[in-house]
């Protein structure tokens, strides 16, 4: 099969909540330590312990290139991601409203829009994620291991089914 | 850049907010956090002010490395006069406050005064608000939070809070940020709440520089892997702290009925297996949490599954949970553990304190010396989870009379209770002993009679002491960054050597403190984790400001001395049974009971003990009587205290 292209693959369970990804994003893209830079955000709920990492999903048919009146956002198919030129960009943020994920902020420090850009193709927030909560996979791979997933408790119900019918008789 | 960050004066009687810089010379002298907030405690209290009282200071930092890249920068440090012993008051937790309060643009708070009615903090970007708190006065700990965050309209507001228990004086109250997060054992959430101070929240946006960022991010993932490659680690990464309180009740050192036995019998429902078990959510790969940055994630989720408080969620329980609920009461009930655990992390109260006091109160009752009476008709036996856990809620809201006595704290209850009941407090000035039992291991029986905030095993404790490590491994260790050729000895209930260890380990762990770096990255239970080399690297990485190993050193040397010269003002004498560097009696007169070969009917040994203690202060350069000699203060640069230059 052809090679997708690399995605960041979250998987919610795994995330301990740490931020760590914040903290390496925003140091390996802008020199500072700052959440609020960061192009990863772990979205909590404390009070039930869930954390869900939130990052671009570099669509397809991304809303953000599309919505864009300037053309400033373009698909980097090598990368498969999607940047933003800010040599063209003029600052409108309709790319900020229009992004159904959340994943392209604005800086109010630089005033500028920023996005996940994939490290250049090492992110680090992947790099530094023990847990791989959020990992860098091809994008096949995503899906084969969901199918996996699936196809176990598929599995473990068809047992447990056929261990009840014997039960019976 | 972590330098720029500011400190603040805040008095809550005048309503005044007072922001300065913090100059170089003093960094260089005290680095931050729990180091500088005790340079500050000494020059801004005077001798023998009332803990509770106005004139009492309170100090709230993050570290130096706070929310920069040396693995896990989560630390909190809150800092006043003691309120349970009237020594040191200190406490220090992770979570997410300290990363928050530095990108709001600081990094050490000095509260003074009391506002006259309940007040919070707002710090938001180089700004501080007092706020009214009346509607978050009386609210539990995760409840303050939430409501903080819905009048200020910001879910990424960290407040620093206390419960109920802060607000009604008891005097081991906590300081508590998100779920279980604790600033524990001096009762700083009673310091909070006699200010009237129910909270401070925190926001921020505002960059911290890296000096060397493509640097620091590489030298912090190696940093990490030596961190997280540590067994013990990744042990606390899956089963969280309950696998020490297992492996420590399994050799015989944990306290139990008070301290009549030093092992836990027929407790396998509590073991760290049982209660991922036991709970469908809890502990286990899939259910730990982490601080700010960490990779350990050594704290645990759980549901309770059973009884009244069913399908409750809350974190840990820590194995000093276990301590509390289970070993010194003996009652073996896992949910008593997991309810124990959530009450007190609502109350914003001192697991450790509150199990201790009760198993003292325990024996005393069975003892005769509490009766009915004083316990309003409540059967205290040992094992009754009932009573303890209706004993918890009495010493929050300080209901019954032994419910108000208890909430005093140790040494204020002996003297209420009377007879020879503190004969049987097991302490140190005026701070009840962690649940474990120290007879068959000198080194940490030292540790826990000299710790600065009363008896702690966060000051100076050599865990890797039970280790049995190689000599020459240990010489690698505690001969750096200063050489050290005296003796050392694997053996855990030799008394050689152990007070060096002692010392190197207060050091040790006075630097993370000051750094704002948790203690499961140093050599604390891992004797392959990083310490003064490492972090002479990261701080310059991070700040480029250029430290030696022994300059490090040196700092935590200074800052622990400003603790002991505070203890000293507020009484401390070495022998004293309520507020010196001694163990109580029981100690050295009763032989342990249970437990492994080399363990059972073990006692300290008086005379060695005392070898120890005058040897420690030797090499902390204090006289025979524990004070300082002049010319370590001159060495230190500590003669001209209270110098008043912050």
């Amino acid at each position: 099969m052809e090679p997708m292209g690399k995605v960041l693959a979250i998987t919610p369970e795994k995330c301990t909540g740490c931020r760590l990804c914040e903290l390496v994003c925003s140091v390996f893209h802008d020199g500072v330590s700052n959440a609020a830079r960061s192009r990863i955000k772990v979205v909590k709920w404390e009070s039930e312990g869930i954390y869900v990492p939130m990052s671009c999903q570099q669509c397809q048919d991304a809303p953000c290139m599309i919505v864009c009146p300037v053309k400033a956002i373009s698909r980097d198919e090598a990368l498969n991601r999607v940047m933003v030129n800010h040599d063209i960009c003029i600052g409108c943020r309709s790319c900020v409203a229009v992004c159904p994920f959340g994943a392209m902020g604005f800086n109010v420090i630089d005033r500028k829009n920023f996005k996940c850009d994939l490290c250049d193709g090492d992110p680090q927030c992947v790099r530094f994620c023990e847990v791989k909560a959020v990992d860098y996979v091809d994008a096949n791979q995503v899906s084969l291991a969901k199918k996996k997933a699936a196809a176990e408790k598929i599995t473990a119900a068809q047992r447990q089914a056929v261990a009840l019918a014997s039960e019976s008789h | 850049m972590a330098l720029d960050r500011k400190i603040a004066y805040i008095d809550l009687s005048t309503g005044k907010i007072e922001i300065k810089p913090i100059p170089i010379d003093i960094r260089r002298k005290f680095l931050g956090g729990r180091g500088l907030d005790a340079y500050l405690l000494y020059n801004h209290t005077e001798k023998g002010i009332d803990p509770l009282g106005p004139k009492n200071t309170i100090m709230v930092s993050g570290g130096l490395l706070t929310a920069t890249l040396a693995s896990a920068t989560a630390r909190t440090h809150v800092m006043a006069k003691s309120p349970l012993g009237g020594m040191v008051g200190s406490c220090n937790m992770g979570g997410f406050f300290a990363p928050e309060l530095a990108w709001a643009g600081f990094h050490h708070l000095v509260i003074k005064g009391k506002a006259d009615k309940p007040v919070y903090l707002w710090i938001h970007n180089g700004k501080i608000e007092i706020r009214d708190a009346k509607n978050l006065w009386g609210k539990t700990v995760t409840d303050t939070q939430w409501a903080i965050r819905e009048e200020l309209g910001d879910d990424d507001i960290k407040s620093l809070v206390i419960g109920p228990a802060g607000e009604n004086l008891v005097r081991f109250a906590n300081v508590m940020t998100g779920i279980k997060n604790s600033g524990g054992r001096t009762g700083m959430g009673a310091v909070m709440g006699s200010k009237n101070l129910k909270a401070i929240a925190a926001r921020g946006t505002m960059d911290i520089k890296i000096a060397y960022p493509r640097e620091a991010l590489e030298y912090n993932k190696r940093f990490i892997d030596q961190i997280t490659s540590a067994k013990v680690n990744q042990t606390q990464g899956t089963l969280g702290t309950p696998f020490i309180w297992g492996a420590t009740n399994s050799w015989g050192g944990i306290r139990c009925r008070n301290f009549q036995y030093n092992q836990q019998l027929y407790c396998d429902d509590i073991e760290p297996e049982a209660i991922d078990e036991a709970c469908t959510e809890t502990i286990g790969p899939y259910h730990m949490t982490g601080c700010f940055g960490c990779q350990v994630h050594c704290r645990a989720k759980y549901k309770i599954p059973t009884g009244p408080y069913a399908g409750v969620y809350d974190e840990g329980p820590e194995y000093t949970s276990q301590g509390a609920f289970c070993g010194e009461p003996d009652c073996r009930s896992l949910e008593t553990l997991l309810v124990g655990n959530h009450l007190v992390n609502q109350f914003g109260m001192d697991n450790l304190e509150t199990g201790s006091l009760i198993a003292w109160a325990m024996e005393l009752y069975e003892l005769g010396i509490l009766t009915d009476k004083e316990t309003d008709g409540l059967d205290l036996r040992f094992g009754n989870d009932e009573a303890l856990l209706e004993m918890v809620k009495r010493i929050c809201f300080r209901k019954g009379w032994l419910g108000d006595t208890l909430a005093e704290g140790g040494l204020i209850a002996s003297e209420r209770i009377g007879k020879n009941s503190f004969d049987y407090l097991i302490q140190v000035k005026g701070v009840s002993n962690l649940h474990s039992d120290e007879r068959a291991t000198p080194a940490l029986a030292l540790n826990i009679a000299t710790a600065s905030r009363g008896s702690d095993h966060l000051r100076s404790r050599p865990a890797i002491d039970l280790y049995h490590l190689p000599v020459e491994v240990m010489r690698k260790i505690y001969s750096s960054p200063v050489p050290y050729d005296g003796p050392l000895s694997s053996e855990h209930t030799e008394y050689i050597g152990k007070p060096w260890q002692v010392f190197w380990h207060e050091n040790c762990y006075m630097a993370v403190d000051c750094l704002g770096i948790c203690k499961y990255h140093t050599t604390f239970l891992g004797a392959t984790l990083p310490n003064f080399e490492d972090w002479s690297k990261v701080i310059y990485l991070n700040t480029g400001l250029e430290f030696t190993p022994r300059e490090i050193w040196d700092i935590a040397e200074r800052c622990n001395m400003i603790e002991r010269l505070f203890n000293l003002r507020e009484g401390l004498k070495r022998e004293d049974p309520y507020r010196g560097d001694l163990l109580n009696h029981r100690y050295f007169d009763e032989p342990t009971r249970r437990g492994a070969p080399d363990v059972v009917g073990r006692v300290i040994d008086r005379e060695k003990f005392r070898k120890m203690v005058d040897e420690f202060y030797e090499y902390k350069g204090l006289d025979k009587e524990g004070i300082p000699k002049p010319e370590t203060l001159k060495r230190l640069g500590l003669d001209k205290e209270p110098s008043h230059l912050l």
